[in-house]
């Protein structure tokens, strides 16, 4: 009970410590988690993605900047991905985030993807409980691409920030795939290059041609624009243009239904994490230790059987029904 | 065609044979190293010879022509180093301005021909010594200035009219250059009789060095404002000194060093055409350049060579500048400090040595050859006194400046030469489609190069493929005492007492008043320099100043790319 | 999951990755901005396989300490080569201590002068790595010496 009375007191080192024994796998953590659950559901979980080199960092840095000017506590989640080849990675996102370093009100955390099979998502979303439980009231989770990963971890959010900058070639396209859904804002940054404009229009009139359908609950996803951040002014007025359209999405939220549809949709994901983790990790950790996967992969190579008998096989073995 | 045909044939004939004997010797000994042993330092392939055919498209008119002749590869004088020797100019700098200004005059009673100044930290990132961003730093490095009072203590005794004087410093440089302008002022020296050089290259300090303050588009702005000042009241005065030197010390190649470091340059000349509307040959003249003496011989003369031509023909076609004193690239050389290394200190008097000819063969206007000890803590007296030597004996002993450009012609360094020169203009080219240096430096390009660069070599000599004689061969594990010169933690007590006494004494309004001036003017986008000078005559201190600057034009802070 | 990153490995792989891996930070605390040292560092770390947090430039050991505790590192790297050691690294260890972080190991490099080693040995520092250090050199160092805590 001691962490969870320190969490909620905002101790930034016990809170540290507990997300890097979830990030870890370390089984007793999660009995922590389960104590912490019922305290959790206060902070506004605020997603933001695109693609790398969109300057997300930056605008995150931004975001916090106007946040703080409002005596609102902040935790930010940046997640970087793991070099496939050494299993290491750098953590570059906290650089542009430093100068909160001392500021007790913000608590930032690097995560790194892990190639975990979805248990960066199960990781992100304990961060996001354990931030909550310290008492941010906004929590802004960073994370780069537009992938299946990246989708889970935006599902642990309330609000969604697309961003964009101009002259990548194809976000349009990327978009078209699968990202709209989840936009609730668009921010085009670095806006004054070449060619913001042109992406301008070109998402205005993708938002046109949305069926009526998307906007259902009445919230059409602005576009912000935020000017280069060399250039101090601009750039602090239009991160305050874009914090205030984050809290009157909030605000919409509360008002409507949707906040509850949000809250079963970061559920549901939760709970899809929570068996991934549960179930089908320790089936397979067993499965790998005890040499039938190998022996399996053999079968396989020799057509002695298929995967799905082999599946279900396995599947005879650990469900009951 | 710079071989009449018959030599061609002539080299091309005995080129085969001799390959023929090579294979022979090869088969039966086998070489010894393996191929990346035989490339620079920058990892650029070296072949076993170089022959006529190398260099067969030679252009003699427009490649080499003579000393002080476009494009100047040969040399910017005509008369050489007969004329005048380059100039011996140690960097230094430490403790407070009493301490340095005593350096200063050791070195000009030892026969240095010009003075260079190396500033603490706080002075220069534009902090003062009282300042908590400064703790433990006042006088480590360099010389610790907080107002023009310190300033005065600094150039005490030092014959402003006849000594030129280098100064390390850019962020600051407009508060700094104002202090040397201010200081002249009071000692009754008008401003036109007053020679030196501030750096003052911010470009490369987003790229390299990383000692910064505004963002890039404003910082150019301040270097253009010294610029434009500089052609019209202190025009003895080299108002920026583009330096690669930081940039081959932050692990670039030798192509990366000149490449972006004349793209540099190139940036601040189309700044100042664009925001000054002065003539290209007004300000021209005044642009000097700064360069890194690496370890590796040959690259670093085929580096300077290449670099005076590349400069010639981009103000002579890109920029239309019609004064041949426009063409001309005159740098200044330093010799490689990551060249040094910290075990066996006494072999770094002999790189040193080697990078120091190098400089002198390759036709540098002035130099700095590094101390000894200077991998370990600053230099003492007599690691100072030897390195000095060291460019008294190349000038005077060796017999090297005897001939102008003794170099040209040979097969390899010419060749050399031209590679050097098409890599550098690939980059250059490259950088010009990104949209400029600022724009790219915004997309981490250059930095992202440097890195990689830096890490491939960090590498390399990790698997003992590149040789530091002390660190991956020939290790010893005898300690050779060095006396090592250290800074009394004193230094900045005393500095932050004597800056309070200053704001005492100074006249509070005035101050206000001078730097509200300053402030306007940076808001109406004016040149800064008149009212910088104002604020430092009534003692606003470096911070003071830097602050408006900041307030004005933001703050930059390390991006840390990788 | 369509991840493609995890792709490339094995299940083993996986599942020994998902264990404890050690977090360190390379920082550069004072003014000085010679970062080729850290970053050649800090991309070392990483292909050694450890999750590496870089500080960037211009840190002062407050800000270090701070985040050194939110990202919950085993090690904290410091390199200065301006000459402000003697007052910088002593500062980090105080400044950990102060945040109750006292087991986070800290080390550094630069230009350090051997006569300063026994203070800074004496302030808390663990090791000190000069120029000419390996990078081989420096992560065998960590690896037998930093533990991922408990």
């Amino acid at each position: 009970m001691e962490t969870v009375k320190k969490i909620q007191e905002g101790d930034v080192r016990t809170a540290s410590r507990l997300i890097r024994r979830i990030e870890d796998g370390v089984l007793e953590a999660r009995s922590t988690i389960k104590k912490l659950f019922p305290l959790t559901g206060n902070a506004h979980i605020v997603g933001i993605t695109g693609p790398p080199g969109a300057g997300k960092s930056t605008l995150v840095d931004g975001i916090v900047t106007q946040l703080r000017q409002k005596q609102k506590k902040v935790g930010v989640l940046a997640v970087d991905p793991t070099s496939p080849f050494t299993g290491g990675a750098i953590l570059g996102d906290r650089v542009r985030m430093q100068k909160h370093a001392e500021d007790e009100g913000v608590f930032v955390r690097s995560l790194a993807t892990r190639c975990a099979l979805g248990g960066l998502a199960k990781a992100v979303g304990d961060a996001i409980h354990i931030m909550d439980v310290m008492g941010k009231e906004v929590i802004l989770v960073e994370t780069v691409g537009t992938g299946q990963q990246e989708v889970d971890i935006i599902n642990h959010s309330h609000t969604v920030l697309v961003v964009l900058i101009p002259g990548m070639g194809d976000e349009i396209q990327a978009i078209k795939a699968g990202i709209m859904e989840i936009a609730d804002i668009f921010v085009i940054n670095k806006a004054d290059r070449d060619g913001g404009s042109k992406l301008y229009r070109e998402l205005v009139s993708l938002l046109d041609m949305a069926p009526a359908s998307a906007f259902a609950s009445g919230w059409r996803p602005p576009i912000v624009k935020v000017e280069n951040s060399f250039v101090p002014e601009s750039f602090n007025n239009s991160v305050a243009e874009l914090t205030q359209k984050i809290e009157e999405h909030h605000q919409h939220l509360l008002a409507s239904e949707l906040m509850v549809s949000r809250e079963r949709r970061k559920a549901a994901v939760e709970l899809s994490e929570a068996i991934r983790n549960t179930v089908y990790e320790p089936i397979m950790d067993k499965l790998i230790t005890e040499g039938t996967i190998d022996a399996m992969v053999e079968e396989l190579m020799a057509k002695t059987s298929d995967p799905y008998s082999l599946a279900e096989r396995i599947a005879q073995r650990f469900l009951k029904s | 065609m710079y071989f009449v045909k018959e030599v061609l044939e002539q080299s091309s004939e005995t080129r085969k044979k001799w390959e023929d004997e090579v294979k022979r010797a090869v088969a039966k000994q086998a070489d010894q190293k393996p191929e990346a042993h035989w490339s620079t330092v920058s990892s650029l392939p070296i072949k076993r010879l170089y022959t006529p055919e190398d260099i067969k498209d030679l252009d003699f008119a427009n490649d080499l022509s003579a000393p002080g002749q476009f494009p100047f590869t040969r040399g910017n004088q005509a008369t050489g180093y007969r004329g005048k020797y380059w100039t011996f100019r140690m960097f230094s700098g430490m403790g407070s301005a009493k301490t340095t200004n005593e350096r200063w005059h050791m070195l000009l009673r030892e026969g240095q021909t010009g003075l260079s100044t190396a500033f603490d930290y706080p002075t220069l990132m534009g902090y003062d010594t009282d300042s908590p961003k400064a703790r433990g730093e006042c006088g480590k490095c360099g010389v610790a200035i907080d107002t023009l009072d310190d300033f005065l203590q600094l150039v005490d005794g030092i014959p402003m009219d006849q000594v030129t004087t280098s100064m390390t410093i850019n962020p600051p440089a407009t508060v700094l250059w104002a202090m040397y302008c201010a200081a002249a002022e009071i000692k009754g020296i008008p401003l036109s009789k007053i020679g030196g050089t501030i750096q003052n290259d911010m470009l490369k300090e987003f790229i390299a060095q990383k000692t910064f303050m505004c963002p890039p588009e404003p910082s150019v702005k301040l270097v253009s404002d010294t610029v434009e000042f500089g052609t019209k009241y202190v025009p003895r005065w080299n108002t920026i000194s583009i330096s690669g030197y930081h940039i081959r010390e932050a692990g670039s190649t030798a192509a990366q060093e000149l490449a972006f470091t004349l793209r540099d340059g190139m940036e601040y000349v189309e700044d100042v055409l664009r925001r000054k509307q002065m003539d290209v040959d007004e300000f021209a003249p005044r642009l000097s350049f700064f360069f890194n003496a690496h370890i590796d011989f040959f690259e670093e003369i085929a580096k300077f060579r290449a670099a005076r031509r590349i400069w010639a023909r981009a103000m002579r076609d890109r920029y239309k500048a019609k004064d041949p004193r426009s063409w001309w690239m005159r740098f200044h050389t330093q010799t490689a400090g990551c060249s040094l290394t910290a075990q066996q200190p006494y072999n770094n008097v002999i790189r040193t040595a080697t990078e120091a000819l190098s400089a002198v063969l390759g036709g540098t206007q002035s130099l700095h050859t590094n101390s000894l000890d200077e991998v370990l803590c600053l230099p003492s007296d007599h690691a100072v006194q030897i390195a000095l030597r060291t460019q008294q004996i190349i000038a005077e002993e060796t017999g090297v400046a005897n001939t102008i450009d003794p170099l040209a012609g040979s097969y390899f360094v010419e060749s050399l030469t031209n590679e050097m020169e098409r890599q550098a203009w690939e980059y250059i080219h490259k950088i010009d489609e990104m949209g400029g240096m600022v724009a790219a430096i915004e997309k981490g390009y250059p930095q992202m190069e440097i890195a990689d660069a830096a890490y491939k070599y960090q590498r390399q000599i990790d698997a003992g493929e590149k040789i530091m004689i002390g660190i991956n061969k020939y290790l010893t594990t005898e300690e050779v005492p060095i006396p090592l010169v250290e800074i009394d933690d004193e230094v900045e007590k005393q500095q932050i007492a004597s800056l309070a006494s200053v704001r005492r004494r100074r006249d509070g309004k005035a101050v206000k008043s001078a730097l509200d001036n300053l402030k306007n003017a940076c808001k109406k986008g004016e040149n800064v320099m008149p009212f910088c000078i104002e604020a430092v005559k009534n003692m606003a201190s470096v911070q003071e100043i830097c602050d408006i600057y900041r307030e004005a034009y933001g703050e930059y802070r390390d991006p840390g790319l990788f | 999951m369509g991840n493609t990153e995890t792709q490339g490995y094995s299940k083993e792989e996986r599942v020994k990755m998902a264990k404890r891996t050690l977090r360190v930070m390379v920082a550069k605390p004072g003014l000085d901005g010679h970062d080729r040292g850290a970053r050649v560092l800090a991309r070392c770390f990483r292909d050694a396989g450890f999750e590496v947090i870089y500080t960037g430039c211009h840190q002062t050991p407050e800000q270090i300490a701070a985040a050194a505790v939110q990202e919950d590192v085993d090690l904290v790297g410091l390199s200065c080569l301006s000459g402000a050691h003697r007052y910088l690294f002593p500062a980090v260890v105080t400044a950990l201590k102060e945040r109750k972080a006292e087991d986070i190991c800290v080390i550094g490099g630069g230009i350090i002068p051997e006569q300063d080693f026994k203070m800074l040995y004496d302030s808390g520092i663990k090791e000190i790595f000069t120029p000419g250090a390996t990078l081989d050199g420096i992560v065998e160092w960590v690896r037998k010496n930093v533990m991922v805590r408990e």
